[in-house]
């Protein structure tokens, strides 16, 4: 029989856990089944959860409390989620026991990006952007303007997202910004086609996360998260369409 | 079939299944098996959908059950959860070329033509969001049958 304070500790652990996991995209079955085998080898007998894309609550059966834990903002660090996989399974193989488990959660918690994290993730998306401008169309003397609208359009995005928590007008800005690079790129007879640099250039903003997670979760049958995500993936296309919409009235 | 542009599209969706990963800040020893994955069946679905003439939703559905077939196969081999192989090697069969033109014949006004872009994005999303549920279901398939072969290999011993 495990005390009052470590039941609190492990109950605790799992809701930390189950948080990281839904805020960086996750899909549901795997949250659950993460969070049931943590508190199976915490020792929590008759553990129950209930997780949904914004808020997760945990208890016991035969313990009158139970803890909830809401979550606000939602990104796509899938390394934070192979992290928390890792520290499931040396909990489970009892390499590490529960208050080590919750250090190790917390320091994937508080894990900061590297200073040039932005610039880095922007010259990939600018790679991406001019590497699948050149599989969707076929047109190579125009990927560069590609390139470059791409790398500029998601540095706005990613600052938008991470100085002002904007979820889905940080994409709509983005887009509007690429397609007014676009438009410039062609006035100016720098670049021939302006369709051709806009479908490069928008590709890193698609919602693949939410899309994939989507098809998993009502796959799994969670009737909950996955309409949930589908509504995320659908919201960000429609923001992303309107943008490019907006700018092409004015071409 | 030319197999220099085969290679070089195979190139193309090698580097942009990685760059995706690097945008989702995938572990960097996944990205070379991502990536294997990403172009291989990009590759696969170029000989299906455009030198043999199998219809767009079917080879988009094949796409996407290879997709998850592999992904589950690497995420076993390398210890990692799935998710971090299967988002980005989705990335180039997002139907973005057909999603732009509904949306800039939207702008133009050409209302007809707004419908037949429609239903194409339609087919391609649903024929991959069917594809990743027909591949979970082989994942659990194989999976059951790799613990039932174990253990009938444990009984004969």
């Amino acid at each position: 029989m495990l005390t009052k304070r470590r039941q609190a500790l492990a109950l605790k652990t799992c809701l930390l856990a189950g948080r990281l996991l839904i805020e960086n995209g996750s899909n549901m079955e795997r949250v659950n089944d993460t969070l049931s085998r943590m508190a199976k080898s915490a020792g929590l007998h008759g553990f129950q959860a209930f997780t949904t894309v914004t808020g997760i609550v945990v208890g016991t059966i035969n313990e009158p409390d139970a803890q909830v834990i809401t979550i606000r903002h939602r990104k796509n660090n899938l390394s934070k989620i192979a992290d928390v996989n890792e520290v499931s399974r040396e909990l489970a193989r009892r390499k590490i026991d529960v208050p080590q488990a919750f250090a190790k959660l917390k320091k994937i918690d508080h894990q900061k990006m590297s200073r040039w994290q932005n610039w880095y993730e922007s010259f990939a998306a600018a790679i991406l952007s001019g590497a699948l401008m050149i599989v969707f169309t076929g047109n190579v003397s125009d990927s560069w303007a590609g390139f470059l609208a791409g790398g500029v359009g998601y540095g706005a995005f990613s600052y938008l997202l991470r100085k002002y928590k904007i979820q889905y007008l940080g994409e709509f800005c983005s887009s509007l910004i690429i397609g007014i690079l676009a438009v410039i790129f062609v006035k100016m007879h720098l670049a021939n086609n302006i369709n051709d640099i806009i479908i490069g250039a928008v590709m890193p903003l698609v919602p693949g996360v939410p899309l994939t997670n989507a098809a998993r979760d009502l796959v799994s049958g969670n009737l909950i998260s996955g309409p949930t995500r589908g509504i995320e993936a659908i919201l960000t296309a429609v923001s992303i369409g309107s943008a490019i919409v907006i700018v092409l009235h004015f071409n | 079939m030319n197999w220099g542009n085969l290679l070089l599209q195979f190139f193309l969706c090698y580097v942009s299944t990685v760059c995706f990963g690097i945008l989702l800040n995938i572990p960097k020893r996944a990205y070379h098996t991502a990536g294997m994955i990403g172009g291989g069946v990009w590759v696969v679905y170029w000989i299906m959908y455009y030198c043999s003439g199998i219809g767009l939703a079917f080879s988009n559905l094949v796409a996407a059950i290879l997709i998850s077939v592999l992904s589950q196969a690497a995420a076993r081999r390398k210890r990692m959860p799935i998710i971090v192989f299967n988002v980005p090697a989705l990335v180039p069969f997002v139907p973005g070329g057909q999603a732009y033109k509904m949306v800039r014949n939207f702008a133009i006004g050409n209302y007809h033509l707004v419908n037949v872009y429609f239903y194409q994005v339609v087919v391609i999303v649903g024929a991959i969001t069917l594809g990743f549920g027909l591949g979970e279901l082989l994942n659990r398939v194989l999976n059951y049958l790799h613990k039932y072969l174990i253990k009938k290999s444990r009984w004969n011993f």
